[in-house]
C-alpha cells in the first residue's frame, strides 16, 4: 500500500517536498535572492526530468486519484511550463520581495492542477481545481505597490467564485441524477435527461470560465492586464494547459454518452471564441492584452480538437499544449525581460527593436509564429493536427472558419512583427543585456518551437500514450 | 541521386549565412550556396535523362521515403518528374541570379541573404514532394520571408503590400489546407501521399468540392483573376531580387499546385470546372495586358504583363490537352526566367538613374549599352519572339488549345492570342522611351552593369535562349509526365 502511494503519487510528493522545502528556508535561514532562484531553478528541472521515470498506471484512495502514462506526460509539461517560467522571468523574480511566496503559491497551483489531471471523482475534481484557483488570485496581486494587480486580484477571485459555485450546482445536479461521484460509473448512468443536460450545461460553463472561452472570457484582459506578467503567463499557458487536459477526459470520458450533445456545444463555441478572441485581438495596444485576446483565440482551436472525440483529438490537444507552453512562454517572457527594463508595454514601443535587440526580436518573431501556425515552427503543425482531428466528423463548414481565424491571427500577429523588424522609432528600446538564466530559458523556447515539429516522434509518443 | 540533398544545401547554407561575420562573407557564402544549387540542379537533369535514356519508365524518380508521422500517414515523401525536374531547374537558375543582382544591398545584409536562402529551400521541397501534407508545408514556408522581404527592404507602400501579400497568399493556402483535407477525408483511405491519392478513386461528389478549393488556393498564388490584386503591389514594392524570385518562382509554386495536385488528382473535378478556368484565364490575360498599357511605371508594367503571362499557364491547365499542358509548363519555366530577367534589368536602371517611371527616361542606350541590350532581348521575349522561350511556350500553348474543337474553346483561344498585339505594344513602347531618343540632362553620368549583374543577366538569357533555340529538352522532359496527368483525365 505504502509503495503504491509512494510511486503512484510521485510527482505530488517531489511537488510537496519542494514546497516544504521552501518554506523551512524560509523560516530558518536568510538566503540572498539570486542564489535561492538558482536553487529553485535546479529544483524544478530536477521535477521535470523525474517526471519521466518510475511511471506507473494505477488508482488511489478508492478510485479517486488515477494515474497512467498521458497523465504523467501531462503532468511534465505543466513541469516544464514552470521550469521555464523561473528561468524566463529570473530578472523580475530576483528584485521581489517575496520569491519564496511566489513559488510556495505556485508549487501549490500546480500541486493543485496535478490532482485536477488526475482526478477521478468530481469531488476530488471540484477540490483540485478550488487549490488550483486560490493561490493564483493572490499571485495576481502580486505587484504589491501597484492598484491594477489588486484590481486585477479581486476580479480574479469573484469570477474564479462565480464558475466554482456553477460548477458546483453542476456536480450536486449529477450526483442527484446518477447517485456518483465516480468518473468511471457516470457515463453508464447517463441517459440524456432534461436535469442530466443541465447538470452538463453548468458543469461545462465552469469549464468555460476557467478556459475562458467566449462569452465567459470577460474577465480574461483585464487580468492578464493587470497580473505580473509572470503571472500572466502562469494563468495563460500552465492553468489553461490543465484545465484543457481534465476537460478532455470530462468530456471524452465522462460524457461520452451525450456526445452529440456536446458537439454542437463545443462547435458553436469555438467558432464564436476563435473569432471574437481574432477581432478582439486586432486592436490591442498593451502587448499583455494582446497575448490575452490571442489566448483566447487559441483556445477556440484547442475546442476544434477536442471536438473530434478520437484518440487523434487526445493526442493533438495534448501535444498542441506543448507546443503553446513553449510558443507563448516565450512571447511573454519577451513581453517581460522588455516591461521589466524600460517599463514599455505597449505594442508601438517596439518599433524597432530589431535594431537594438537582435536576439529577442528572433525569440519574439518565433514564439509570434509558431502562435500563428507558420512552418517549420512547431505551432504549424500543432493548428494542423487541432484542424484535422476536427475534420474527422467531415464537418467542413467549421474547418474552413478555423482556417480562416488562421488568416486573422496572422494579421495582429504580423502587427507586432512589423512593428519590431520594418518600423523606426527614435527612441527605441534600449540594449537589453540579457540575464543568462532568462537566455537559457529563451533558447530552450526557441528550440522547443523550430523543433517539436520537426521531430515527428514527439508527436508519436503522445500518440502512443493517449490509446 | 539523392533528392535531400536539394533540401540540406539551402538549410546549411542559410545556417552558414547566419554564421558568417561580416557582409562580405556572407556575400559569398550565399553565392557559393547558389552556385552550388545550381550545378545540383543540373546534376538532377543529367541523372534524370540517364535513368530515362537506360529505360526507367517509373513515373516518379529518386523517391525519397521516411516515416513521418505514422499516425496521420504523413510520409516525408520525395521524387521529380519531368515536371518537376523544370521546376527545379528554373528555381536554381533564378536564385544564383537573385544572389548576384542583390550583390549591393547594405542594410541587414545577412538578414536578406538568409531569407532569399529560406526562400528558395521552401520552393525546392515544394516542387519535389509527393505528400500533400509536405507540400502544404513548403508552400508555407516560402510565404513568410517574401513579408519580411517586401516589408524590410522594399520601396513605396512596402508595409501595405507586405501585409496584402501575406495575408491574400495565406488565405490561399488556408483554401489550400481545406481542400487537402476534403481530400484526405473523402479518399477510400485517409492518406496525403499523393501516388497513392492518384491512384484511388476520389467520390465525384468530394471532387467538385475540393477542386475549386484547391484550384482557387494555388491560384491565388499564380494570380488567379480575381485574386491577382496582390500582384502589382507586391512585386513594385518589393527589392529587386524579391521581385525576381516573387515572380519567377513564388507565382509558379501556384501554377504546379493547380496542375499537380487539383489536376492530378481530381481528374473529374477539373472537367468539371474545366470552362470556368478558362474564362478566368481569359480574362487575367486580357485584364492584364490592358492594365499593363496604362502604367508608367516599369515594375507596375512588368508585374501587370506577370497577371497576364500566368494566365497563359492557366489557361493551358484549363485546356486539358496535352499539348496545351506541356506548353503551360514550358510557359511557366519560360515566365520564370523572362520576369526575374526582366526585375533585374528594372533594378539596374532604378539603381542608377533612381526611377522608374518611363517618361523621366530616354536615350539609356547611350550611357548603358549592356543594361538596355538585356531590356531589348527581355522584352523581345515577352512579346513572343521567335527564337526566345516566350514565343515557344506560348505557341505550344495555343496549339494545345486549338485541338479543342468547339466553338468556346476556340473563342478563348482567339481571345488569348489577341492579347500578344497588346503584349507588343506595351513592350515596345515602353522599351522605346526607356531606351531611345534624347537622353535625360541627369543621366549622362551613370555606368554600366557590373560584373555581377552581366552574370545574372547571362544566366538568365541562356536560359532563355536555349528553350528559344531548342526548345525540344524541356518538351521532352516534360510530355510524358503531362502525358500520365492527362491519361488520368481521359480514362476517368
Amino acid at each position: 500500500m505504502l509503495n503504491d502511494f509512494l510511486l503512484l503519487m510521485k510527482s505530488e510528493l517531489v511537488l510537496a517536498f519542494i514546497l516544504f522545502l521552501l518554506l523551512i528556508i524560509k523560516v530558518a535561514a536568510e538566503v540572498k535572492n539570486e542564489r535561492l532562484l538558482a536553487l529553485i531553478q535546479i529544483l524544478l528541472l530536477g521535477n521535470f526530468i523525474y517526471g519521466f521515470f518510475f511511471i506507473q498506471n494505477g488508482s488511489l484512495f478508492g478510485g479517486m486519484y488515477t494515474t497512467n502514462g498521458l497523465i504523467a506526460f501531462q503532468k511534465s509539461i505543466l513541469s516544464l511550463g514552470i521550469y521555464l517560467i523561473s528561468l524566463l522571468f529570473s530578472d523580475w523574480l530576483k528584485k521581489s520581495e517575496h520569491l519564496i511566496e511566489f513559488f510556495i503559491l505556485l508549487l501549490s497551483a500546480v500541486m493543485g492542477m496535478f490532482f485536477l489531471i488526475s482526478s477521478e471523482s468530481l469531488l476530488m475534481f471540484y477540490l483540485s481545481l478550488e487549490l488550483a484557483t486560490i493561490p493564483v488570485a493572490a499571485m495576481a496581486n502580486f505587484d504589491l505597490h501597484k492598484k491594477i494587480s489588486s484590481e486585477a486580484s479581486m476580479k480574479m477571485i469573484l469570477s474564479s467564485a462565480l464558475s466554482s459555485g456553477v460548477l458546483l450546482f453542476g456536480i450536486s445536479l449529477i450526483y442527484g441524477a446518477t447517485g456518483t461521484l465516480n468518473f468511471s460509473a457516470i457515463p453508464a448512468l447517463l441517459d440524456g435527461t432534461g436535469v442530466q443536460i443541465l447538470a452538463f450545461i453548468f458543469l461545462f460553463t465552469a469549464f468555460a470560465f476557467k478556459l475562458s472561452i467566449v462569452p465567459f472570457h470577460l474577465w480574461t484582459a483585464d487580468v492578464y492586464e493587470g497580473s505580473p506578467i509572470a503571472v500572466t503567463s502562469f494563468l495563460s499557458v500552465i492553468s489553461k494547459g490543465s484545465i484543457a487536459f481534465i476537460l478532455l477526459t470530462t468530456l471524452y470520458k465522462v460524457f461520452a454518452p451525450m456526445h452529440g450533445l456536446w458537439y454542437n456545444m463545443v462547435m458553436l463555441l469555438s467558432i464564436i471564441t476563435m473569432i471574437v478572441g481574432n477581432l478582439f485581438a486586432l486592436r490591442q495596444q498593451n502587448i499583455k492584452r494582446f497575448l490575452a485576446f490571442s489566448s483566447i483565440a487559441q483556445v477556440g482551436f484547442i475546442l476544434v480538437g477536442i471536438s473530434s472525440n478520437s484518440i487523434l483529438g487526445t493526442a493533438s490537444v495534448v501535444y498542441f499544449v506543448l507546443v503553446y507552453v513553449f510558443s507563448n512562454l516565450a512571447a511573454f517572457g519577451v513581453a517581460g525581460v522588455i516591461s521589466q527594463h524600460s517599463g514599455k508595454e505597449r505594442i508601438e514601443d517596439y518599433r524597432g527593436l530589431y535594431q537594438t535587440n537582435p536576439f529577442i526580436s528572433w525569440v519574439l518573431a518565433l514564439a509570434l509564429f509558431s502562435l500563428a501556425g507558420i512552418p517549420p515552427t512547431a505551432g504549424f503543425f500543432g493548428k494542423l493536427f487541432l484542424i484535422t482531428a476536427g475534420a474527422f466528423k467531415g464537418n467542413y463548414f467549421f474547418i474552413t472558419v478555423a482556417a480562416l481565424n488562421m488568416i486573422i491571427s496572422l494579421y495582429y500577429y504580423l502587427r507586432v512583427i512589423r512593428a519590431v523588424f520594418m518600423d523606426s522609432n527614435e527612441q527605441p528600446i534600449g540594449k537589453i543585456n540579457l540575464d543568462i538564466s532568462t537566455k537559457l530559458g529563451m533558447i530552450i523556447c526557441g528550440a522547443g518551437i523550430v523543433l517539436l515539429g520537426l521531430l515527428s516522434w514527439v508527436y508519436d509518443y503522445i500518440t502512443a500514450l493517449s490509446i | 541521386m539523392n533528392l535531400t540533398l536539394l533540401i540540406l544545401l539551402p538549410l546549411l547554407t542559410a545556417v552558414a549565412i547566419l554564421l558568417m561575420r561580416n557582409d562580405a562573407q556572407v556575400k559569398w557564402t550565399a553565392l557559393m550556396g547558389a552556385s552550388a544549387q545550381f550545378v545540383l540542379a543540373f546534376c538532377l537533369l543529367f541523372a534524370f535523362r540517364k535513368e530515362r535514356a537506360l529505360g526507367n519508365i517509373a513515373q516518379m524518380l529518386f523517391e525519397f521515403h521516411y516515416q513521418w508521422f505514422p499516425s496521420w500517414h504523413i510520409s516525408f515523401h520525395l521524387g521529380v518528374d519531368g515536371i518537376s525536374v523544370a521546376m527545379i531547374l528554373l528555381t536554381a537558375f533564378v536564385v544564383i541570379a537573385g544572389v548576384l543582382v542583390s550583390w549591393n544591398v547594405t542594410k541587414m545584409t545577412k538578414e536578406f541573404y538568409f531569407l532569399l536562402i529560406l526562400l528558395s529551400l521552401g520552393a525546392y521541397g515544394f516542387f519535389m514532394s509527393l505528400d500533400l501534407f509536405v507540400l502544404f508545408f513548403f508552400l508555407e514556408i516560402a510565404v513568410i520571408p517574401k513579408y519580411l522581404l517586401i516589408g524590410i527592404w522594399g520601396s513605396g507602400k512596402k508595409e501595405y503590400a507586405a501585409n496584402k501579400l501575406a495575408l491574400m497568399l495565406m488565405g490561399g493556402s488556408a483554401l489550400v489546407l481545406v481542400g487537402l483535407l476534403g481530400v484526405y477525408f473523402g479518399a477510400p483511405n485517409h492518406n496525403f501521399d499523393l501516388m497513392l491519392l492518384s491512384s484511388m478513386h476520389i467520390p465525384i461528389a468530394i471532387q467538385k468540392i475540393c477542386f475549386p478549393l484547391l484550384f482557387v488556393g494555388f491560384g491565388v498564388f499564380t494570380a488567379l483573376f480575381p485574386f491577382h490584386t496582390w500582384v502589382p503591389d507586391g512585386h513594385s514594392s518589393a527589392p529587386t531580387a524579391g521581385s525576381m524570385f516573387l515572380a519567377g518562382i513564388s507565382m509558379k509554386l501556384g501554377g504546379y499546385g493547380c496542375l499537380r495536385v487539383a489536376t492530378y488528382i481530381l481528374p473529374d473535378g477539373a472537367k468539371e470546372y474545366a470552362n470556368l478556368v478558362i474564362v478566368l484565364s481569359t480574362i487575367a490575360i486580357l485584364y492584364g495586358a490592358f492594365a499593363t498599357m496604362m502604367q508608367k511605371d516599369l515594375k507596375y508594367i512588368n508585374a501587370y504583363s506577370s497577371v497576364s503571362h500566368c494566365g497563359f499557364v492557366l489557361l493551358g491547365i484549363g485546356m486539358l490537352t496535352k499539348t496545351a499542358m506541356v506548353g503551360a509548363v514550358m510557359q511557366m519555366v519560360s515566365h520564370g526566367l523572362m520576369t526575374a530577367l526582366f526585375f533585374a534589368v528594372i533594378g539596374m536602371i532604378y539603381e542608377r538613374t533612381h526611377t522608374r517611371q518611363v517618361n523621366e527616361m530616354g536615350g539609356l542606350i547611350k550611357v548603358m549599352p549592356f543594361i538596355t541590350t538585356v531590356l531589348f532581348i527581355v522584352g523581345l521575349c515577352s512579346l513572343g519572339l521567335p527564337g526566345l522561350s516566350g514565343f515557344v511556350a506560348e505557341m505550344t500553348i495555343f496549339m494545345g488549345s486549338w485541338q479543342n474543337a468547339d466553338l468556346f474553346h476556340r473563342v478563348a483561344t482567339i481571345a488569348a492570342c489577341m492579347s500578344i498585339v497588346v503584349t507588343a505594344v506595351y513592350i515596345l513602347r515602353a522599351i522605346g522611351q526607356t531606351a531611345m531618343g534624347p537622353i535625360k540632362e541627369g543621366h549622362l553620368s551613370v555606368g554600366d552593369a557590373r560584373w555581377n549583374e552581366k552574370l545574372a543577366a547571362i544566366i538568365l538569357i541562356a536560359g532563355i535562349v536555349a528553350i528559344g533555340i531548342a526548345p525540344y529538352w524541356l518538351n521532352e522532359l516534360v510530355t510524358p509526365a503531362a502525358d500520365i496527368i492527362m491519361h488520368k483525365i481521359a480514362t476517368k
